[in-house]
């Protein structure tokens, strides 16, 4: 089973997000979380990081953390699946471990 | 199945202690198994009974202290990320010569041996900090 990682930083603030996608096997998932949010935002200057990992990596994002910063999902890059608590309790169980890219 | 959380980080530093106690929260919704939450690193001062938020403010030190009486969660502070800063239980304050203790409810003072036997036996270990 693969792997499930987190990544709660901005990829404007620390370089976690590319590194976790750099990594990060092909069948595995991504949950973007706190300031994390922000790397599934569309149209901005690291829109390409999760946009680039389209068809490998799963990529989801905790809804109350967006929220929490004011952003719309209509704002997320494609793709992009929202998730809330409970979807993320389900993503840490599907998953055989999860790695937080703190 | 059986969910192991650690918090790394204390609370109002940035978000990890609410994550994690959010998230703590969703999984025994669901009917998962917590059967220990680590603190450790600066995570240690979510075991602090001293922390006085302002009143219209969430007080974390006593959510998570509430969750873990209610679920019976073992909640463990690593004792040398305590002892360096600043949290105690009356027996660490008694060896150590202090004059107080600051422990809170629900919290116990114990080492890193209880973070790997949770990742041992835990089916999931969950892992929030900064």
């Amino acid at each position: 089973m693969a792997l499930l990682h987190t990544v709660n930083k901005s990829p404007f603030e620390k370089n976690a997000l590319e590194s976790c996608i750099r990594l990060a096997l092909k069948g595995s998932s991504i949950l973007l979380m706190e300031d994390g949010v922000y790397g599934a935002v569309k149209g901005t200057a690291k829109s390409s990081l999760v946009a680039g990992a389209k068809g490998k990596i799963a990529v989801y994002v905790l809804g109350p953390d967006l929220d929490a910063r004011g952003v719309s999902k209509d704002k997320l890059i494609d793709g992009v699946k929202v998730v809330d608590y409970g979807g993320f309790v389900d993503l840490v169980a599907q998953h055989s471990a999860t790695q937080a890219w703190l | 199945m059986k969910f192991g959380i650690l918090v790394n980080e204390g609370p109002y530093t940035h978000q990890a202690s609410d994550s994690a106690y959010q998230f703590t929260k969703a999984a025994l919704a669901k009917g998962h198994t917590i059967d220990r939450v680590f603190f450790y690193h600066d995570g240690v001062n979510n075991g602090t009974r001293f922390t006085t938020p302002p009143t219209d403010d969430r007080n974390l030190v006593n959510l998570w202290g509430g969750l873990a009486k209610e679920h019976n969660i073992d909640m463990v502070v690593c004792v040398a990320a305590a002892q360096r800063r600043g949290i105690c239980d009356a027996d660490e304050a008694k060896r150590h010569g202090k004059d107080g203790n600051n422990l809170a409810d629900g919290f116990r003072i114990s080492g890193l041996g209880q973070l790997i036997e949770l990742g041992i036996q835990a089916d999931r270990l969950v892992v929030f900090g900064d």
